[in-house]
Parts: structure tokens; C-alpha cells; sequence
């Protein structure tokens, strides 16, 4: 898919507070504390949910923009935990915003739905149809106590904003690509509260060759090699899967390093990727090539290109950055835990 | 306007009355005061019963009707006046226009509130329907909670200690032991307080006035019929005064003053034309310790920030300079909200009658009742003379 | 469990005020209040506007709820403020993301969109604003 005049203007990522430690979890189910995923998981506070964190990613990303809100045509929010299951989440971001003329939607496609919305909002804005737009990725992941997700479904939100390429870009997009097939590896049934995954069939036949088919694509499509990019984000549900896709496509370590964070705050499934390239915007170089490519179940991936424009260096510091969240954090115990997320059941 | 009287008290004691309803409470204290007053049921003309919440509580409004009907006075001029915790106090008001205004000569005040029967939690939140819905009780404050941040600000402002507002708890339990209405006739010490469990930081459960059932009625009737009357059982009322406030605390430039106390104040010594000095002894709504001591400065009996050296020096004991709270207060005698502002006209004319027993104050002719709702919203004022 | 009626419009209509943090701005004694409404509480003009208060501001006194009303049952401890906005408007809200051990009268806040409380398992949730510490 080409893009054309199509840039990133504004951008904000948001982390709970919270963290718990893999350790912590691994000791209530009797499991080894040295081989889990990751090291600890973000954790949402008990009043806040997919919406919340929206909301706060998106007033970061309109700082950054230096835009009124009245311009934004569009709020699409992906998201594979909204608070409510009927009632959409982009009207209260709309409300919170003061914006009621708009498209304003809610997107599901597990932890691919967030790069879906910024293709949509892409494509909204290519097309004449709006000036500018807000993508979000947003999730506060529930892991089935004692399931090997407990270890990593965590919680944050990024949010994009997009407009016609302009004077004061943060980053343009130079193309697009996306890669689907009916493969079930991660679900959740209707009023069921937990998802099911299909263990080690989530790995070759679904993460690695979806991603490995839209990264393909994508640098087919635009005669791109590995070495072109400076910078690489990969779905992250855990540290090991997206250093072996890297390996897979021929990217180094090097071109990792800003894009993986699932290390520090676990997978946040919508916002995962959107928040991994929300780190690489704020330590790249005017000039950059951004590789992004999602992941989502059911399954599919979206790939970008994305070229770092000279508005990042004005436009960095107006919002916390992801380290920012990163690096302020209070640890809880999994009792607290299991009463942020509900799970005290009475 | 006509000159009031007071002819008849009668209150059920305060506590957990499992075996009685709302309107049981009404129809037993309406007993009670009739034969106190001599007066017969037939007499009655009007009655106003100040209660809070007895829709969320019970599921029950409409409680003019209702007790009529109990009462069997069918016919009569019947309403409930809410206004918070002041309920009651506004109920007397009215009732006491009423007869002022040579409309009726023989009037019911009435307070009622049946509390025990929903939980802690239930209860809280019919409480905390005294601020503003939208945009206090929506942040989950309880009405403790409100009165917590008067109290945190209280200390820090005029650097006072904990156990120095605490020490109102100790004095109203003290004088609760020989009030046979009191919910909690025991004295506690000061650590006991200090050592209860936090209900909302820095309150003590100690320091809150406890839930409970009770009703309290008091008869008003104009000369004409006080004329009947032995004088030395007769009260005169010679103030009766209402004011109100910004109902929520961010929205007042000074949270530990309450200004309808000031104001009501004001109205009801101009009307009685009497000055502080005065008053004899006070009947002050002390829902919470920090309360009491901000009252006492608020009516004018201490400076801002000092109101709690009257109670650590004594002041405010029955042979102290301004004798407060000689029946328990609100927190020993306890504090039916709606019921509790005739509740304290019950004590203050108890005391002016010499009927007071072992907590009796020599020679008190000049009593007064402060009666608040919400966090100050309401405050009204009433002044007393022993003939 | 709420102890009263549901309803969706009590909350609904006031959505602006609870989302956005918009006061009244007294054009007649200069006042500033929060929420916005159409008299002044302190000079009763009716000449008043609305105003979007500050983000920021100071916690001028606080409470630990150990005790909750039924709404929000479960959800004990949490800590209600007394803030002062920048601009010297007052509101009370809670004060989210602190343990109840480490608040302290005077920190600085900022204001974020949380959730506030449920109407029932079913229902409606209500959004709001809250602040939470400013971060050095």
C-alpha cells in the first residue's frame, strides 16, 4: 500500500503506575522465578481501563501536535479490552477533546487493532476525507490467573495523530502492508472474561509468519532491505519472540533497541507496537527509517515504513516521553494486584 | 409575633431499637411529650417532623401522613422538613412560626430517624446525600470524609494536636452516663478515643457520633394555652434562627469556619435581644470532635484556633464558663440526624427546668441548641428561657 | 451497589464539566468556581462564563476513606482531596496512583481521566477527573 503526504504530527504513549514482577506471580503458582517472560508487567491502577489510559495517551500526542482539537475528523480507537462490550470507548475520548463533528470508532483485531486504526486514519486522511485524525492502540490485558499470560498481559496506550504532510512533521509514512489468514491462535468467546490461546501453535503458523509475510511485503513493495532501516518494532507478548522475528528478517540487535520494551512493562497487546515506536521517536535521528510491524490474533499483521521528520526535535519534549512512564513505577504484591484486576471474586 | 413556649418534652432513648419502627419511635416520643404537657392529642394542630433519610433508609416518605395516621390525629396539618442533619432544627423552626405567627396554638416539633436497619456502607452513602451528589458523594467521599478535611486543615492551620480535639469525645461520654436517652451512658478515656480504629484519616471512630434509631418531640404552644401552665415547668423560646451556607466545602474561601453558624447566630441574639455572656449553658451539634471546638469559636465563645482550650481547661464542664453538651452530645447521646436537633432542645430544656439530675447546672435560665446539616449548609440556632 | 436510583442522564448531563474540568468565571466579582453554573455563589450575578480551569494545582488538605458508602465498597482505602488549582479555584476529588502512606498535605497534583464509580455490575460507568502527584 503507498501513502502519500501522509505524516505523524503528534504522538503520546501512556503506562500505569503499577508493576508486578514475573517473580512475584511465579511464586504464588509454584513456578521457577528465574524462567519467566519477562521481567515485570505494567499494572492498571483499580480506576483505570483501556478509555483512561486513552484518554491520557491522546492529551500527550495533542500536546506534541500544537493542533486545535476542532481540526481532528477522526477518533479510532483499537482495543481488545474496552471497558464496555456494547458502547464505544472514541465518544468519551471525543467528549474529553470537546470534539463532536467527527468519525468516531472502536476497533477489534486482538493486538493488531491499533496499527489498523492508524492505517484507517491513514487512509481517511490520504483520501481528502479528514485534515487529521487520532489513532489509538490501548489495552489492559487479562491473563487467566495461573495461565502462562499471567506473566505478561499488562497495560498502557499509545496515541497517533495524523495529518496531511506539513511543515512541522514528526514523521511521514512512506508506506504500508498488511497480512491476514483465518489462523486461531489466540481468542476470546463471547461474556467469556479471559481469553484461550493455542499454546506453541502461537508461535511459527501465527507470530512469526504473519509478521514475517508483512515485513516481506512491505520492503518488497518498497525496495527496501534490512540495513535501511535504523530503527525496528515487532509485536512484543513477551522478549524472545520479536529477537528471533528480527533474526529471522535479518535485522541486528542494534535496530531493536528503542522498539522492545516488553522487558520493562510486559505485553500491552493494542498499544504494543504503537508504544514500542513511540520509544524509537523519542531517541531517533531526523532521517530515520522506522520499521513497525504488528501482530494480532486471529491473525494478522500490519507493517509501516515511517521516515523521522525534522518536527521531532521541536515536538519531543512537549509530553512525557515512554521512559518517562517507564521509569516511574511502584511495585505491588499479587494480592493487590488481584484486587486492581478484579480477580478477588466474591 | 407572638411570644412561644415550650410545655411538653419526650424522646425514646437513642440506640439500636430492633424492635421498633420509624413510626413506632414517632408515635412513643409523641406519647411521651403529650403526657409530659398534660395536653391531649385532640389539642394538637400542626406537626412538623424533621427527618433526613427516611426514603433511602426505610423506602418510606410522606411521614406527616403517616404519623397522623399512627397517632390517630387524623385531620391535623402534617409535614416533614429535611435539611441534613438540621432537620430537626428547622422542624422546630417552622413550628415555632407557626404558633408566632398566631396561626396554631399547640404545635409538634418532632425529629425522627430510623438508622439501624441498613448496613455501615448504606448508611454512608445516605449520609453523604447532605453534600452535593454530581460533584462531592461522586468522588466517594463519606460525610465523615468531609469532616476530616476541616479537621486536617484545623490542625495544620493553627497547629493544634490530634488529642487536643479529640478530647471532646472524652468530655461528652462523661456526662452521657447520667442521660437516661443517651446511646452510650460510659465514660472513655482519651487513649480509648485516640485508639480507635480510623474511619477516615485523621477521624477516629471514638470522635464520630454513632448511628442509631430515636425520635424526640417537643410541644410549642403560644401563651394562651401556657397560661394553664405551673411556670417553673415552662420555657420560653426567645430565638429561632436559620441560616445557610455554600453547600460544599471547595466551594467556601475558609474550610474551619462555618458561617451559618456566625449568621444564625447573629439573628437569634439580635432577636432575643441578649448578648454571648448571657447564655448559661449550650447544647452545640458536635457530629464530629472537631466540630464541637470549631462551634464554640464559630458561635463566638473562643477565637479562631482556640476553641479547643475550653475544653482543655475545664470550660466547658458543668461548673465551667460556658457549661456544653451536659446530656452526652452527639457523640454519647448520640445523633439520629433528622431526630437530633429536638434532641438537643429536649436536653437544653431539661437543663432549664432543673431536671437535669446529677449533670444539673446551677441556676441555668439562658440555654441554647445548635442544630447543623451538611458540612455547615444549614445551621440553626435556638435560644431558651426558664420563666 | 448504588443505595439509589440508577440513571443514566443524571450523569450524563453532566458530562462536560466532569471530563473537561470547567468552571465559572463570575463577571461581575470575578470569582472562579468549580463546576460551572449559572449564578455566583458568592455575589449572585448571573453574569457568568465558562472557564477551563487549570490541570494543576495543590492539595491543601486530604482524607483517607476506610469507611466507604456502598458505591464504592471494595475499593477502600482511597484518599479524597481539597485541591487548589493553580488559579486559586477549589475541587474536591480523589487523589489517585499514591499509596495512602505517602500522601501528604501541600504535594503538587495534576488532574487525570480515571473511572469513579459504577452504577451496578450492568450499569453505566461514571469518568471523572482525579489527580495524582506530580512526579519530579
Amino acid at each position: 500500500m503507498k501513502i502519500k503526504d501522509v505524516s505523524i504530527i503528534g504522538y503520546g504513549a501512556y503506562v500505569p503506575i503499577f508493576r508486578i514482577r514475573d517473580s512475584e506471580i511465579a511464586r504464588v503458582w509454584g513456578r521457577d522465578p528465574k524462567r519467566v517472560p519477562v521481567n515485570e508487567k505494567s499494572v492498571p491502577g483499580y480506576d483505570e481501563d483501556s478509555l483512561t489510559m486513552a484518554v491520557e495517551a491522546t492529551l500527550n500526542a495533542l500536546k506534541r501536535s500544537n493542533i486545535s482539537p476542532d481540526i481532528i475528523g477522526a477518533i479510532l480507537v483499537g482495543s481488545e479490552s474496552p471497558p464496555y462490550a456494547v458502547k464505544p470507548s472514541a465518544t468519551v475520548i471525543a467528549e474529553v477533546l470537546g470534539v463532536s463533528r467527527i468519525v468516531a470508532v472502536d476497533m477489534e483485531f486482538a493486538c493488531r487493532a491499533g496499527t489498523t486504526a492508524m492505517q484507517n486514519v491513514i487512509g481517511m486522511v490520504g483520501s481528502d476525507m479528514i485534515e487529521a485524525g487520532i489513532a489509538i492502540g490501548t489495552d489492559t490485558a487479562q491473563g487467566r490467573p495461573g495461565d502462562e499470560l499471567e506473566y505478561t498481559a499488562a497495560a498502557g496506550a499509545a496515541s497517533y495523530i495524523i495529518s496531511k504532510s506539513g511543515n512541522d512533521d514528526i514523521a511521514r509514512f512512506e508506506g504500508s502492508f498488511s497480512y491476514v489468514t483465518d489462523t486461531p491462535d489466540f481468542w476470546r468467546r463471547e461474556g467469556e472474561r479471559f481469553p484461550c490461546h493455542g499454546y506453541r501453535f502461537t508461535g511459527e503458523p501465527a507470530y512469526f509468519h504473519h509478521i514475517y509475510s508483512a515485513a516481506k511485503g512491505l520492503m518488497d513493495e518498497l525496495g527496501l532491505k534490512p540495513q535501511d532501516f535504523a530503527h525496528v518494532v515487532f509485536h512484543q507478548p513477551n522478549v524472545k519472540f520479536p529477537i528471533r522475528i528480527a533474526k529471522q528478517l535479518g535485522f541486528n540487535k542494534e535496530q531493536l533497541k528503542y522498539g522492545l520494551l516488553s522487558g520493562y512493562i510486559g505485553n500491552t497487546y493494542a498499544a504494543a507496537s504503537l508504544i514500542g515506536l513511540a520509544n524509537v521517536l523519542d531517541n531517533a535521528k531526523v532521517g530515520d527509517r522506522i520499521l513497525v510491524v504488528s501482530f494480532g490474533s486471529g491473525a494478522g499483521s500490519d507493517a509501516f515504513s515511517i521516515i523521522v521528520e525534522d518536527g521531532i526535535l521541536s515536538k519531543r519534549d512537549l509530553a512525557p516521553k515512554v521512559f518517562d512512564y517507564i521509569s516511574r513505577k511502584k511495585y505491588i504484591d499479587y494480592s493487590i494486584y488481584s484486587k486492581f484486576r478484579r480477580n478477588i471474586v466474591m | 409575633m407572638r411570644r412561644v413556649y415550650v410545655c411538653g418534652i419526650g424522646a425514646t432513648p437513642i440506640g439500636e431499637h430492633w424492635e421498633l419502627s420509624l413510626r413506632d419511635l414517632m408515635v412513643l416520643a409523641a406519647k411521651k411529650a403529650l403526657e409530659d404537657s398534660t395536653l391531649t392529642k385532640r389539642d394538637i394542630e400542626a406537626v412538623y417532623i424533621g427527618n433526613m433519610s427516611s426514603g433511602i433508609l426505610q423506602g418510606q416518605e410522606h411521614l406527616g401522613s403517616l404519623f397522623a395516621t399512627w397517632f390517630g390525629i387524623p385531620g391535623v396539618s402534617a409535614q416533614k422538613c429535611e435539611a441534613a442533619c438540621a432537620s430537626g432544627g428547622v422542624a422546630f423552626h417552622q413550628a415555632f412560626l407557626a404558633v408566632a405567627s398566631g396561626m396554631y396554638d399547640v404545635v409538634v416539633a418532632m425529629g425522627v430517624e430510623k438508622m439501624s436497619d441498613g448496613n455501615t456502607y448504606d448508611v454512608t452513602s445516605a449520609l453523604i446525600m447532605a453534600d452535593d451528589q454530581e460533584y462531592v458523594a461522586f468522588t466517594g467521599s463519606s460525610f465523615v470524609g468531609l469532616n476530616a478535611l476541616i479537621y486536617r486543615r484545623y490542625m495544620e492551620k493553627f497547629n493544634v494536636k490530634h488529642e487536643d480535639i479529640a478530647m471532646f469525645a472524652v468530655h461528652d461520654h462523661k456526662y452521657a452516663v447520667n442521660n437516661p436517652l443517651a446511646q452510650y451512658r460510659k465514660a472513655v478515656t482519651l487513649e480509648t478515643v485516640l485508639n480507635s480504629p480510623i474511619v477516615a484519616d485523621p477521624l477516629r471512630l471514638f470522635e464520630c457520633a454513632p448511628i442509631g434509631d430515636g425520635a424526640a418531640v417537643v410541644i410549642l404552644c403560644s401563651e394562651e394555652v401556657a397560661k394553664k401552665y405551673k411556670s417553673d415547668r415552662l420555657v420560653e423560646v426567645i430565638a429561632s434562627s436559620v441560616a445557610t451556607d455554600i453547600l460544599s466545602l471547595h466551594n467556601r474561601k475558609d474550610i474551619v469556619t462555618l458561617n451559618a453558624t456566625k449568621l444564625a447566630m447573629n439573628k437569634a441574639l439580635k432577636m432575643s435581644k441578649l448578648d454571648l455572656k448571657d447564655i448559661d449553658i449550650v447544647e452545640l451539634h458536635d457530629a464530629f470532635t472537631i466540630l464541637g471546638v470549631i462551634h464554640l469559636e464559630d458561635m463566638g465563645f473562643a477565637e479562631k484556633g482556640k476553641g479547643w482550650m475550653l475544653v482543655k481547661d475545664g470550660e466547658i464542664e458543668k461548673d465551667g464558663k460556658i457549661p456544653t453538651n451536659l446530656m452526652g452530645g452527639l457523640k454519647a447521646r448520640g445523633h439520629p440526624v433528622g431526630a437530633t436537633g429536638i434532641y438537643e432542645v429536649i436536653d437544653v430544656v431539661t437543663q432549664l427546668r432543673g431536671e437535669g439530675g446529677r449533670n444539673q447546672v446551677d441556676d441555668a435560665e439562658i440555654g441554647l441548641a445548635q442544630n447543623v446539616g451538611g458540612v455547615g449548609g444549614t445551621v440553626t440556632i435556638n435560644l431558651f428561657r426558664r420563666l | 451497589m448504588n443505595t439509589f436510583i440508577n440513571s443514566v442522564p443524571r450523569s450524563w448531563r453532566e458530562r462536560k464539566y466532569k471530563y473537561r474540568l470547567i468552571g465559572g468565571i463570575c463577571k461581575k466579582c470575578n470569582a472562579t468556581f468549580y463546576p460551572y453554573r449559572g449564578s455566583c455563589p458568592y455575589c449572585g450575578s448571573d453574569d457568568i462564563e465558562e472557564v477551563n480551569l487549570p490541570k494543576k494545582g495543590r492539595l491543601i488538605s486530604y482524607t483517607i476513606i476506610y469507611s466507604p458508602p456502598s458505591e464504592f465498597r471494595l475499593k477502600q482505602p482511597y484518599i479524597v482531596g481539597l485541591i487548589e488549582l493553580e488559579d486559586g479555584t477549589r475541587i474536591i476529588a480523589q487523589i489517585t496512583d499514591v499509596d495512602v502512606n505517602e500522601v501528604k498535605d501541600g504535594i503538587e497534583v495534576e488532574a487525570v481521566f480515571r473511572r469513579y464509580r459504577e452504577q451496578g455490575a450492568d450499569g453505566i460507568i461514571e469518568y471523572g477527573i482525579k489527580f495524582r502527584p506530580i512526579s519530579d
